[in-house]
């Protein structure tokens, strides 16, 4: 493995600039359909991803077109990170037909199985088996993919996780866990899921399985690009199963509409002084990678895409009713 | 809605959940409840809301996300001497409990010779109409009422889901109680005492002489809805709330075909392998030289619940469903 020093000082000026990009694109997503929601445009329920960021983009900037992923509830960024087609995925969450998944899917369940996403998942710790055939696949298969499954801090409860890592342990598989810690698993922090043993590092869950464990600064895009890179290059190069915990913390609520109650004072001011879409862009600025102007055309262009995927999911149309009952099965053949 | 004789009062459905389970936890100390955020949150539907100030955290439990153990372990508990009470927010995380469910708790009474108590209670719901696509909407309570060994309960009313709760936390037997997010805010009379609803008993909500329909929770209000406005076309429609499905009470079923000679049977589970399935066949065993037309089945079309309003709307049977097929056969 190289060391993450030698690293830091590679990563070039546009691969910086990349991943601002798709940070900002991830933010103004969810910022403009957070509104949508709230005007009861958007049907169904509401995950955002706001402040997480860096960690979506970070990994994704890490993989390749051949590599694999799978998501969670909380998805666009991984979507997005991902590239995948904010149209596409506005049309999604409106329920039309030019979604990727024709209105079918709606905002938990966006996938793009072309590129490798493997799909967003209702179920918590429903992606981590997933990924894990996908990574055994790419073994049987003898390629050099990866596969990687992002999940919360919450989902390492659930007994997936834990069959999926032991079986990834033991098989030596390509597949990286990304732990997003955000301090709550739905509406309870941290120390009511997990023991107090835990708490510090959750990557002790993967002690048993003989994963590679990392612990990163979430709300740092370099520190996750960096960790993600030396874990991928381990996977491919046959060394096994990563489990890469991302320190950071949910901006919004569990889902919109959530009173957020049981955020204490303070909290979330606190953390906001680490959003990564002003640090991040300071950073770059401070090195003299960008100026302010050019920052300032990046929103605007990426404002202007935000808009036009809204203006292209409004003018969609709805799925024909009878579309329902199609795609259940490859022969299109309906269960009697 | 048919209750108990006596003073009432209006509730929502989902107050009447709550009352009813701080009732039983007053009533009896085991009786405890364990599921995600059910303290604080009061669980995913709120419903909860306030249990965990009268009753302490130790006996309103939030678990980790842990489908498994959630039911796992309330079937250890209910094996040594606790009331528990687990909520499962979705029906469809039941499928991650799957052993536990048909494997555990459906087989452990009978198989260690049948003397085992396991007074255990889980709720869950069926949602649809949601918009909340195929994982999140369904509904399963076919599912579990096909394994021997589970009792299976669906709550439609204020009445009932007060009646039949109350039932399904005294019962010494594992009782699945499936709520339905359709249903959470309807209001009704609920007698004022404390009673219960017998498990594998069911109700006439409404008393007919021309058609029966023979409908759950949602579907139910819209049967009533249905025969409320076929009542001004002369048409008179029974309407019976099974209200447990399994046990099934065949007999007033039964009795109710037998006297119209038609029926609809309605339900969201999907129309393959659905309840209806299960009413029909007990109909047309009861009531053949009765009957003057085969029963009617409607349900979910055979397809997972998609996300889009259209396409949802398009395969979920309504009140103007049911009409349709009572003009069918009246
Ligand atoms: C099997 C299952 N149980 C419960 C839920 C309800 N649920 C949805 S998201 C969530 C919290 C997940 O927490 P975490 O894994 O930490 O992810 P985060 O929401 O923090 O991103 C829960 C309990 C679910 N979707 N699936």
């Amino acid at each position: 493995m190289s060391s993450q020093g030698e690293r830091s000082e590679e990563i070039a000026d546009q691969e910086r600039i990349d991943m601002l990009r798709t940070m900002v694109r991830i933010r103004e997503f969810e910022s403009v359909v957070q509104n949508k929601f709230a005007d009861a445009e958007i049907p169904g329920f509401l995950h955002l991803y706001i402040g997480q960021e860096a960690i979506a983009t970070g990994v994704c900037q890490a993989l390749t077109e051949r590599d694999y992923l799978t998501s969670t509830h909380r998805g666009h960024g991984h979507c997005i990170a991902r590239g995948l087609d904010t149209d596409k995925m506005a049309a999604e969450l409106y329920g039309k037909e030019t979604g990727y998944c024709n209105g079918k899917g709606g905002s938990m369940h966006i996938a793009d199985v072309n590129a490798g996403m493997l799909g967003a998942n209702g179920i918590v710790a429903g992606g981590i088996p997933i990924a894990t055939g996908a990574a055994l696949s790419a073994k049987m298969r003898d390629t050099d993919e990866v596969a990687v499954s992002f999940f919360g801090d919450g989902a390492l409860s659930e007994g997936a996780f834990h069959e999926s890592f032991n079986q990834a342990g033991i098989w030596e598989l390509p597949l990286l866990g990304i732990i997003e810690n955000n301090q709550y698993g739905e509406m309870t922090g941290l120390e009511e899921h997990h023991p107090p043993s835990a708490l510090d590092d959750l990557t002790i869950y993967g002690e048993p399985y003989g994963v590679t464990r990392i612990q990163v600064d979430g709300m740092d895009v370099e520190a996750v690009y960096e960790a993600t890179l030396d874990a991928v290059d381990q996977a491919r190069n046959g060394g096994g199963p990563s489990l890469i915990e991302c320190v950071g913390y949910r901006f919004e609520g569990h889902h919109e509409g959530d009173s957020q109650f049981y955020r204490p004072d303070g909290e979330l001011e606190e953390w906001k002084q680490r959003d990564p879409l002003s640090t991040y862009p300071e950073k770059l600025i401070g090195e003299g990678v960008l100026t302010e102007d050019g920052y300032a055309e990046i929103e605007a262009e990426i404002e202007a895409e935000i808009e036009d995927a809204i203006e292209f999911a409004r003018n969609s149309d709805y799925p024909d009713p009878q579309q329902a009952y199609e795609g259940v099965f490859s022969d299109g053949g309906e269960q009697a | 809605m048919s209750a108990t004789a006596g003073e009432s009062e209006e509730f929502a459905v989902r107050d009447v959940i709550n009352r009813t389970l701080g009732e039983e936890m007053e009533r009896d100390d085991r009786v405890y409840i364990q599921g995600i955020d059910v303290s604080g949150r009061g669980g995913t539907s709120n419903i909860l809301k306030g249990l965990d100030d009268r009753f302490g955290t130790d006996r309103v439990r939030n678990t980790p996300i842990s489908e498994v153990s959630m039911v796992g372990s309330a079937l250890g508990a209910a094996a040594t001497g606790m009331r528990p009470v687990v909520e499962v927010m979705y029906c469809g995380f039941l499928g991650v409990a799957g052993d536990q469910l048909l494997n555990q708790v459906a087989k452990m009474r009978y198989m260690f010779g049948g003397e085992l108590d396991l007074p255990m209670v889980i709720r869950t719901k069926n949602v649809m109409g949601a918009n909340a696509a195929a994982q999140h909407s369904q509904a399963l309570h076919h599912w579990l009422a096909a394994i021997p060994g589970l009792k299976v309960v669906c709550t439609s009313t204020p009445a009932d889901t007060k009646g039949l709760l109350k039932a399904a936390v005294r019962s010494d037997d594992p009782v699945m109680v499936f709520e339905h997010g359709g249903v959470y805010n309807r209001k009704a009379p609920v007698p004022t005492e404390d009673y219960q609803y017998e498990i594998g008993k069911a109700a006439i909500e409404r008393r007919g002489e021309d058609v029966t329909v023979v409908a759950t929770q949602n579907q139910l209000w819209n049967a009533l809805e249905a025969a409320e406005r076929l009542a001004s076309d002369g048409i008179s429609v029974e309407v019976v709330n099974p209200r447990t499905i399994s046990p099934l009470d065949t007999e007033t079923i039964v009795e109710s075909a037998r006297k119209t000679g038609r029926c609809v049977v309605v339900d969201d589970t999907p129309l393959s392998y659905g309840t209806q399935s299960q009413l029909s066949a007990v109909i047309s065993e009861g009531a053949f030289w009765d009957l003057d037309l085969p029963v009617k089945r409607l349900g979910v079309d055979n397809v997972p619940i998609p996300f889009s309003p259209t396409l949802e709307d398009e395969i979920i049977p309504g009140t103007d469903e049911i009409v349709d097929e009572i003009l069918d056969l009246a």
